[in-house]
């Protein structure tokens, strides 16, 4: 599961802990964080996103290939955190479709790595054809993300 | 020893009735004058051979609804570093009208701090290379800090105010 | 650009002599060294006019991560804002929380003891410490050299440990409370500070510098990039390790002396030319000064309360709260927001890990600020960051961002 650090804020130092030799990330899969969303599996959006950023989130998801899953690591990615504010995006969700969200102001490294985890969970059952189906579509079209030629 | 009163002293034996309402907040001396006179005032202090204000240390607005006349104000912290001591200037400006000088040919530190204070409360710099807004997006049509404006996004729809108790 | 056999004229004359065609004006390209990048400590985008691999100049946009901080605390009392100060330089929390508590406290005219005091030096001490180590091995990170960050890493996770046992908090501590801390440092936590300051900070820490201090790759692509002489660092509002880097001596704790630092001895590193190496070198001095601190705070802790007798501001014990009236009112009024400041307006500045972090408070006696202001040291430094990647390569712009510090959080505020 390579993936695709989006580090914002606060929730960003916690993925670097996670990445350091004490919690090590990479036992889970992820030893190649890459920075290209078309090499990347996940994307872990980590930290405060404003709505001056909102856009250019949603590029870089649909800029990533499918099977694709996205992670909201912490309060503010999931749900806009303590920043009740007229320039915060109150979630992520409301731009793209998150599979798991990691609550914490910032979560642990451990609670980071349970959410990759489920991530890896989510990667196991999902059926072949997952991605393909109308359930999925209907989801993508909620969003106003076109299939192909997303840009 | 420079300490406040030298200050007052020098500041007021130089500019006279242009500075008015000295005060002392915590320590740092603080005294408001016209829009007009800030460059004048700011580079005097700056040059001068003993007083030596070389760093501008911030620049801010406050909004005061309630004051007619004189609703916004925009705030000037200098520091000597030689003599050890800070001055705050405030310049006092009506609603309708609020433009003051910008600092940014004396200190580059201003463009951007009078960017921010623009971008906040509306004061308009005249004079500065670039003035727009830097940490709000562009297209925003008010200036947020100011007080009738609430916190929250006002155009959002999902959250009950009433549970939040709002 | 040019067709692959075709000469052409830089000017006119040459033009003229040589009976070929005038180079195209401006035939600059555009690079966006977007807001998402691998090399940025945070989120801010240069959008940059090149001439080849120089570049020419850069149009900096900031505000990506824009919370509204200001406009917050004017909505919360004044023990909730320090969770707020936590996020703005979040590589170093301790130091926000500290210098707001004391801004506080200048604004009520509360003494601290001196117990109280020296932990909290010896918290931002090691906040210091954090924030430089990080700082300086994503300096590596950038370079290319990885295994020193993992290195670092490790003794930052100590140093959470401490927060840990001081406040229950990793990165986003909210330590202290406004009139002292909220719990003394436990045994574990002095013998943790111990065995971090005397065994195995300073072992890791030299064999990190070792691994740049000479090295010959290092050195080549920081030394003489984004030098930044005196006047110039005077004029951009430079302060902290950047301004001390040029070869200015100007520190907070130094000149405005604020919780105890005049009764510690320690000197102020500072560089000869400003540039990128120059600031590294600082941080690292910078790190040896504050284990020096933190050493001599920890043997010479005195006895005494960790709080001040400031009912109205600080809670008062549990055990107190279920016996005693006076008490419980005050946990009452103090939990439910219910106390008044004191009219006044103060100006407190504290030695970030970036430069002269200050707090401007107008309180209008209410239980909210009536106004409060972060003079963020980031957001005024970073300005120079355009001039300073004048004429230099892509390769050089990216150490000369990471050694500036520039952390996202205290940016945009």
């Amino acid at each position: 599961m390579w993936p695709l650090p989006f580090a914002t804020s606060c929730c960003g130092i916690e993925f670097m802990a996670t990445m350091g030799s004490h919690y090590d990330i990479s036992r889970f899969g992820a030893e190649r964080p890459s920075f290209s969303p078309r090499q990347s599996d996940v994307l872990l959006v980590m930290g405060t996103i404003a709505k001056k950023m909102a856009p250019v989130v949603k590029q870089v998801y649909l800029q990533m290939a499918e099977p694709r899953w996205v992670v909201a690591v912490g309060a503010c990615a999931s749900s806009g955190g303590i920043f009740d504010t007229y320039s915060v995006l109150q979630g992520i969700d409301r731009v793209i479709p998150v599979d798991v969200y990691v609550p914490g102001c910032p979560p642990r490294p451990e609670q980071i790595l349970d959410g990759l985890m489920q991530v890896q969970e989510l990667a196991k059952g999902e059926s072949l054809r997952r991605r393909e189906s109308e359930e999925y579509r209907a989801l993508l079209e909620s969003y106003n993300i076109l299939e192909k030629n997303d840009r | 020893m420079i300490d406040n009163q030298r200050l007052v002293e020098e500041i007021g034996g130089h500019f006279g009735e242009k500075v008015r309402q000295f005060g002392e907040n915590s320590g740092i001396l603080t005294f408001s004058i016209a829009p007009g006179d800030l460059t004048e005032v700011v580079a005097f202090l700056k040059e001068h051979p003993v007083l030596k204000f070389n760093f501008l240390t911030d620049i801010t607005g406050i909004h005061f609804p309630d004051n007619e006349g004189a609703e916004l104000c925009s705030v000037y912290m200098m520091h000597s570093w030689e003599n050890r001591i800070r001055v705050r200037i405030k310049v006092f400006l009506p609603k309708e009208n609020p433009v003051v000088p910008s600092l940014t040919p004396l200190f580059n530190a201003a463009n951007w701090m009078e960017r921010e204070t623009f971008d906040f409360f509306g004061i308009l710099f005249s004079g500065h290379p670039n003035l727009k807004r830097i940490l709000n997006m562009e297209d925003m049509d008010y200036h947020p800090m100011r007080k009738e404006y609430a916190l929250e996004d006002p155009t959002r729809r999902d959250k009950i105010d009433d549970l939040f108790g709002r | 650009m040019t067709e692959k056999n075709t000469l052409v004229a830089r000017t006119q004359e040459e033009a003229l002599a040589l009976n070929v065609p005038l180079q195209e004006e401006n035939n600059y390209t555009t690079l966006n060294l977007g807001p998402t990048h691998p090399a940025t400590h945070g989120i801010f985008q240069n959008i940059l006019t090149m001439d080849g691999e120089r570049i020419v100049s850069s149009d900096m946009t900031v505000g990506y991560i824009h919370r509204a901080f200001e406009k917050i605390a004017e909505r919360r009392p004044f023990y909730q804002i320090t969770t707020l100060t936590d996020r703005m330089n979040y590589c170093s929390s301790p130091i926000n929380n500290m210098g707001w508590h004391m801004t506080v406290e200048k604004l009520l005219e509360i003494t601290v003891p001196k117990r109280a005091q020296y932990i909290r030096v010896i918290m931002m001490e090691l906040a210091r410490i954090a924030d430089h180590l990080i700082c300086s091995s994503i300096m590596g990170v950038d370079t290319g050299a990885f295994s020193g960050f993992l290195y670092v890493m490790q003794e930052r996770e100590k140093i959470y440990e401490i927060y840990e046992e001081m406040c229950g908090a990793r990165l986003t501590t909210n330590m202290g409370r406004i009139g002292g801390m909220e719990r003394d440092l436990s045994p574990t936590a002095i013998k943790k500070i111990k065995d971090l300051v005397y065994n195995s900070l300073p072992k890791v820490f030299a064999e990190f510098e070792e691994l740049f201090d000479r090295n010959r790759i290092f050195r080549d692509r920081t030394i003489g990039v984004g030098a930044v002489s005196q006047e110039m660092a005077m004029s951009y509002g430079f302060t902290g390790p950047n301004l001390r880097a040029a070869g200015i001596d100007y520190d907070v704790r130094v000149m405005e002396p604020y919780s105890s630092y005049e009764d510690f001895e320690f000197d102020i590193p500072v560089g000869h030319n400003g540039d990128t190496y120059d600031r590294y070198k600082v941080r690292n001095a910078e790190v040896w000064e504050s284990i020096k601190i933190v050493r001599q705070a920890i043997e010479n802790l005195p006895e005494g309360p960790y709080y001040a007798n400031e009912n109205h501001y600080y809670l008062p014990p549990k055990h107190s709260v279920y016996r005693n009236m006076e008490a419980l009112i005050y946990h009452f009024k103090i939990v439910m927001g219910e106390i008044d400041a004191p009219v006044g307006e103060v100006y407190h500045a504290v030695e970030g890990g970036n430069g002269e972090l200050g707090f401007y408070l107008i309180s209008d006696g209410g239980r909210t600020p009536y106004r409060l202001h972060f003079r963020r040291p980031c957001f005024i430094y970073y300005q120079a960051f355009g001039e300073l990647i004048k004429g230099g390569t892509v390769s050089d712009a990216v150490p000369i961002m990471s050694s500036l510090n520039v952390i996202a959080g205290e940016l945009d505020a």
